[in-house]
């Protein structure tokens, strides 16, 4: 990451009305959910709205801390349950997943990505050099007069060599595997967790294809 | 000559030197595997069916059945080793189930779910082995295959009885190679009984792609567990 102060600011550090006492303190009470979404294509934050008028319930428990609709870049406190989708592509994706792990008590991998690479992983079966030169160089969709760029800057987070699986970065502590997994199954494993039972997928709901 | 062994503490009546996989199966215990196919010499490959015998791990397709003998199927250690197995193989090659032509009928995404796998314990090695479309007919797909040889010896040329399919090289450069002459000298029966015998989707016959929805594929409409009880494969 860039080392230079910019004059940026986040929009999670812009003056906000707070909440009222009484709001605050029910929220707080709640268990902290994050979600955090690394190299994917957000499908299973889709899926994770799937789970539709089942969430009304499940918010008496739990309190959404960050989600990938939010503008949150790290989450401000300490969560209980994390889910990652999306697996490690790039250096910020690294130092996301460690951040996130230092400040969730459970960790889930959610689909593929976050647990074998996914469809990013594609690209493990050629090299990064290839792999640019395919993207970037000798694009067949370029057109003939285009400029040959290879996007370089600072703020553009350095791309790893080959994509990762998250358990392979930091330890995870449940999986739920699915191309995206079903609304239903992320139910399950968030039900079960909130209600403090041991953390049981059963075999139908159990999908990766 | 009838015997009696026991199989999970349940006595069982049967005849002597019938392979342990098909007794199971005949009594309503499942055993998963990728490599037998009933009625078929066993080949013992994928060890996938590996159970406890009289406190030892034995492949039950290769194991025959004989008087006294003590399975253990329902067992923790068993289902742990059934299931590294399959992780082994997932980690192994590449196989991504939502790209792949053989999903839904594939019989290792089908003894994964039923070996209740999430995520291989094993680092994924993306192996790297080209593919092989030479072929007429068939299309070879070689990263996904798990050297299971059940195409090496059942599916030969119908004339000469030579094999199609063989494995050339060893350990980790090891691949499934095709004799383009032989193999396009096949029917396109012959062909799709090739891709339906494969129990990944290594090889994969031309022109058939995605061929049934999803809710209406092999595996969905019936399971593998119950197929394999019916006495079906």
């Amino acid at each position: 990451m860039s080392s230079i102060k910019k004059n940026e600011i986040a929009s999670y550090e812009l003056p906000a009305t707070q909440l009222d006492e009484k709001s605050r303190k029910a929220r707080d009470e709640k268990i902290q959910i994050a979600t955090i979404a690394l190299c994917g294509c957000w499908g299973c934050t889709l899926s994770f709205l799937d789970m539709d008028e089942k969430m009304i319930d499940l918010f008496d428990k739990i309190a959404i801390t960050r989600s990938s609709f939010s503008d949150v870049k790290r989450i401000p406190h300490r969560c209980a349950i994390g889910f990652v989708e999306g697996g490690i592509a790039n250096e910020e994706n690294i130092e996301t997943l460690i951040h996130f792990r230092e400040n969730c008590d459970i960790l889930i991998s959610v689909g593929a990505c976050a647990i074998w690479g996914g469809v990013p992983a594609m690209r493990n079966l050629v090299s990064l050099e290839d792999c640019f030169k395919e993207a970037y160089l000798e694009s067949p969709t370029m057109l003939p007069e285009q400029e040959k760029i290879l996007p370089f800057h600072e703020d553009l987070p350095p791309i790893t060599n080959k994509v990762y699986p998250c358990h392979e970065i930091v330890k995870m502590d449940y999986f739920l595997p699915g191309c995206p997994p079903d609304g239903d199954a992320i139910f399950k494993v968030l039900d079960d967790l909130a209600n403090g039972r041991e953390v049981d997928l059963p075999r139908e709901i159990n999908r990766f294809d | 000559m009838s015997i009696k062994i026991t199989i999970d503490g349940k006595e069982i009546e049967t005849q002597a030197g019938e392979a342990l996989i098909n007794v199971a199966a005949d009594n309503g215990i499942f055993i998963p595997r990728l490599c037998y196919m009933r009625g078929k010499p066993c080949l013992g490959t994928c060890r996938v069916c590996s159970v406890k015998v009289n406190g030892w791990m034995a492949a039950s397709c290769a194991t025959p059945v004989y008087d006294g003998m003590n399975v253990e199927v329902d067992d923790p250690e068993v289902k742990d080793m059934q299931k590294a197995l399959v992780e082994n193989l997932f980690s192994e090659g590449t196989h991504n189930c939502p790209s792949c032509e053989k999903s839904g009928r594939c019989d290792l995404q089908a003894i994964a779910y039923e070996t209740d796998m999430m995520v291989s314990r094993f680092p994924y090695r993306f192996t790297e082995r080209k593919r092989d479309n030479a072929a007429e007919l068939i299309w070879l797909e070689r990263d996904r295959c798990i050297f299971c040889q059940l195409c090496v010896h059942y599916i030969r040329d119908e004339k000469t009885g030579q094999k199609i399919f063989s494995i050339s090289g060893r350990g980790p450069s090891s691949q499934i190679e095709i004799d383009k002459t032989l193999a396009d000298k096949m029917t396109k029966e012959q062909a799709r009984e090739a891709s339906d015998i494969c129990p990944v989707g290594c090889i994969i016959d031309k022109e058939r792609g995605f061929d049934h929805a999803i809710g209406v594929r092999k595996y969905e409409i019936s399971s593998i567990r119950e197929r394999i009880l019916k006495g079906e494969q």
